[in-house]
C-alpha cells in the first residue's frame, strides 16, 4: 500500500529540535530524521529508546574472557604442559599472572570488534548497501524531518510545519519499502 | 555558608577520643621484654596461621639442635632468643606502624585531592568548579596531617622507633647494601627532603585557597589566572616530589628492595582515594541541602574518575607484580614472596575491593549516578586502599605478627575523626561554592 510521507527541510539543528517537539506535541508520527552531523539531544526529543550496545559490548567481552581462558587452559595446562623457563604450569592459577595480558586482549578484542559488528547489522550497513538518502543536501546543511502523513489533512499538516520553521515541505509517494 | 553541625563535632570528636585510647592501650601493651613475647605467644597458642607456619621451621631446628651434645644446646638456646628478638621488634613495631599507616592513609588523602584540585586549574576543566571548596576543604588536613607526618618520619628517620632498618646504624654497619644506599637513606638527609615536599605542598596548598578566597570578592580573572599559573608549577613539583616522598615514605621500609614504577603506583592510590573523598563529602554535603548546584552529572563525573583510577591502579599493581614475578629475580621477588605467604588475604583481597568491586559496580552508566551506589562502592574503595597500604608498610615492620586489631582500627578512628574535624571546619571558613571564576557558569550548568 502507496503511503504517503511528508518531508520537511530545516537549515538548522536548533530550529529542527525545537519542531521536533512541535511535531511530537500535535501527536503527528515522525519517520524518520536525516541529519549530516549528530545532534545532541535529538533521540530524547524524539523519544526514541536508549541503546543497548553497550550491554551488549559487556557480553562480548565476557566471551573473550571466557575464550582466552579456556583456550590457554587447555593448550598450556591440561594439554601439554611443559616446563618453558620454570613457569609453573601446574595449574591455571598458578601461571595465571603470564596469561593476563591475553585474556585483557581478548576481551577487548571481542568487546570492540562483536560490538561494531552488532552495530553494523542493526543499522542496516554494510559495503555495496543502497544509499536511503531522501536528499542529498541532508549531508551537508540541511536536516529533513519524514512525517508520516497518513489520515492527516495535509493541508493543515503543511501550514503546521511552516510554522516550525520548515524552508521546504514536500509530499512524497512512499511506495518502496526500504 | 556551611556551619559545622555540633552532632558531626563530636561525632569526629568521640572517634579521636576512642581512637587515641586505643592507640596509647596498643603502645602499653606491646611487650617490652623477649620474656614477654614468650608468654604472649603461649597464651596465644603461637598467634593465628601464618605466624605458626613462619615459626614451625625455627622450632624444629631448635629441637634438633637441643638433642645434640652441650655445645650444639647453646647454639639451640641463642637461634630461639635470636627468634624471640626478632618476634619483640616485629610486636614493638605494630603500634608503630598501625599509627604510620593510618597518619598516611589520611594524609595521602588530602595530598591526592590538591593535585587533582590543581589539575582541575591546570586542564581549565568545566564542570569541577562547584566542588572546588570541597577540595579546598579536604586539602585543609594537609598542614595537620603532614605535621604529624613530620613527626612520626622524625621519630622513625631518627631510630626512636624501628620502623625503618637503614636508621639503625647497627644494622647499617653490618649491611654493605645500606651502606651504599646510606648517602640518600640517612636520618638528617631525610628529613630535609620530607621538610622540602611538605613545604612546597603546604605552600602551593596557601596560595591556591588565598587565590581562591581573594577571587570571590572580585570581578575579573586576575586571581584565576594567578591560580592557573602556580597550579601548572605545582604539578611539575608534585610529580618529582610525590616519586621522591614514596622512595622515602614508603619503599624504604624494604631498602633492599626497589621498583621504578613505584611512585606512580602510590600516586594511583592517592588520586583514587581523594576522588572518592570528594565524591564522599559531596554527597554528604549535597543530602543536608548545601550543596544544590551539584547535579547527577556531576556525581557521574567523580564516580568516572573513581572508576578510570580504580583501573590505573590496578593497571600499575599488575605491571609491577607480574614484572617482577616473570623474571623471578632472587633480590627483587622476596618482597612479594613475604607478602603471598603471610598476607595472602589482604594482598589479594585488596584486588577485589580495588579492581572487581568498582569495575563491575561502576562500569554501568546509570549506577554511577546512583548516589548510594557510589559511596557504597567508595567505602569499599577507601577500605581496600587502606589496605593496599596495609600491605605496603606492614611486612616490612611487622613480618608475620600481623593482625588488624586493637592499633590499626584505633589508629583508623582517631586519623578519621581528626579528619572529619579538619575538614568540616575548614569548609566553614568560606562560602561553600565560589562566587567567581570564569568556568563557574559552565560548572553550574554542567549536564552529561
Amino acid at each position: 500500500m502507496a503511503s504517503k510521507v511528508i518531508h520537511a527541510i530545516y537549515n538548522d539543528d536548533d530550529i529542527l529540535m525545537n519542531a521536533v517537539k512541535k511535531v511530537r506535541a500535535e501527536r503527528y508520527h515522525i519517520e524518520e530524521v536525516y541529519t549530516p552531523f549528530p545532534v545532541h539531544g535529538l533521540d530524547k526529543v524524539m523519544g526514541l529508546a536508549p541503546t543497548r550496545i553497550a550491554i551488549t559490548s559487556f557480553l562480548y567481552g565476557l566471551v573473550g574472557l571466557s575464550v582466552a581462558t579456556l583456550m590457554m587452559n587447555f593448550i598450556m595446562i591440561e594439554d601439554w604442559p611443559q616446563n618453558i623457563g620454570g613457569k609453573p604450569s601446574f595449574s591455571y592459577i598458578a601461571n595465571m599472572p603470564s596469561f593476563v595480558p591475553i585474556m585483557f586482549e581478548l576481551t577487548v578484542f571481542f568487546a570492540a570488534h562483536l560490538m561494531v559488528i552488532t552495530f553494523y547489522m542493526r543499522s542496516k550497513l554494510w559495503p555495496f548497501k543502497k544509499a536511503e538518502n531522501p536528499d542529498p543536501r541532508t549531508t551537508d546543511d540541511h536536516f529533513l524531518m519524514a512525517i508520516d502523513a497518513g489520515h492527516h489533512d495535509v493541508e493543515k499538516l503543511s501550514k503546521f510545519l511552516h510554522t516550525t520553521g520548515a524552508i521546504e515541505i514536500s509530499l512524497i509517494d512512499n511506495d518502496e519499502d526500504h | 555558608m556551611y556551619t559545622l553541625p555540633s552532632k558531626l563535632k563530636l561525632f569526629a570528636i568521640v572517634f579521636m577520643v576512642i581512637g587515641a585510647i586505643g592507640i596509647v592501650s596498643g603502645f602499653l601493651t606491646a611487650p617490652k621484654t623477649t620474656a614477654e613475647v614468650k608468654e604472649m605467644m603461649a597464651a596465644h597458642g603461637d598467634g593465628h596461621g601464618s605466624d605458626a607456619s613462619h615459626e614451625a621451621p625455627h622450632h624444629e631446628t631448635a629441637t634438633t639442635h637441643e638433642a645434640a651434645p652441650s655445645e650444639g644446646h647453646q647454639d639451640a638456646h641463642s637461634s630461639e632468643e635470636a627468634h624471640l628478638e626478632h618476634t619483640l621488634h616485629q610486636m614493638q613495631n605494630r603500634p608503630w606502624s598501625a599509627l604510620y599507616i593510618a597518619c598516611f592513609f589520611f594524609f595521602m588523602i588530602a595530598l591526592g585531592a590538591l593535585a587533582f584540585y590543581a589539575i582541575q586549574f591546570a586542564a581549565q576543566a568545566g564542570w569541577s568548579q562547584v566542588l572546588f571548596r570541597v577540595m579546598e576543604g579536604i586539602t585543609a588536613y594537609l598542614v595537620p596531617g603532614g605535621i604529624i607526618m613530620f613527626v612520626l618520619l622524625a621519630l622513625s628517620g631518627f631510630h626512636i622507633n624501628h620502623l625503618f632498618v637503614w636508621a639503625d646504624p647497627e644494622v647499617v654497619a653490618h649491611d654493605k647494601l645500606l651502606q651504599g644506599k646510606a648517602s640518600w637513606l640517612n636520618g638528617t638527609w631525610f628529613l630535609v627532603r620530607a621538610a622540602i615536599f611538605l613545604g612546597g605542598w603546604m605552600l602551593y596548598r596557601h596560595f591556591a585557597v588565598k587565590f581562591s578566597r581573594n577571587s570571590d570578592d572580585e570581578t575579573d580573572n586576575r586571581w584565576f589566572k594567578k591560580s592557573f599559573k602556580i597550579s601548572a608549577g605545582f604539578l611539575v613539583f608534585f610529580i618529582y616530589t610525590e616519586s621522591m616522598m614514596s622512595w622515602d615514605w614508603i619503599m624504604s621500609f624494604d631498602p633492599h628492595w626497589f621498583s621504578t614504577l613505584f611512585g606512580w603506583y602510590v600516586l594511583a592510590g592517592m588520586m583514587v582515594c581523594a576522588i572518592t573523598t570528594i565524591a564522599l563529602i559531596t554527597i554528604f554535603l549535597k543530602s543536608k541541602g548545601y550543596l544544590e548546584v551539584v547535579n547527577d552529572s556531576h556525581i557521574h563525573d567523580l564516580a568516572k574518575f573513581m572508576f578510570g583510577f580504580s583501573i590505573f591502579w590496578t593497571y600499575l599493581w599488575f605491571s609491577q607484580f607480574m614484572l617482577i614475578w616473570y623474571a623471578n629475580i632472587p633480590e627483587e621477588v622476596t618482597y612479594f614472596i613475604t607478602r603471598i605467604e603471610q598476607y595472602k588475604l589482604p594482598f589479594f583481597g585488596m584486588l577485589a575491593m580495588n579492581f572487581l568491586f568498582p569495575v563491575l559496580l561502576l562500569m554501568n552508566s546509570d549506577y554511577k549516578r546512583v548516589n548510594w551506589f557510589v559511596v557504597l562502592t567508595g567505602i569499599v574503595i577507601l577500605a581496600g586502599h587502606y589496605v593496599d597500604i596495609f600491605v605496603m608498610v606492614m611486612p616490612a615492620t611487622v613480618g608475620s605478627s600481623w593482625y588488624i586489631g586493637i592499633p590499626e582500627i584505633s589508629s583508623i578512628f582517631f586519623f578519621f575523626g581528626l579528619f572529619i574535624y579538619v575538614v568540616f571546619t575548614a569548609l566553614t571558613k568560606a562560602p561553600i561554592v565560589m562566587k567567581n571564576n570564569p568556568f563557574l557558569k559552565e560548572s553550574k550548568q554542567y549536564h552529561y
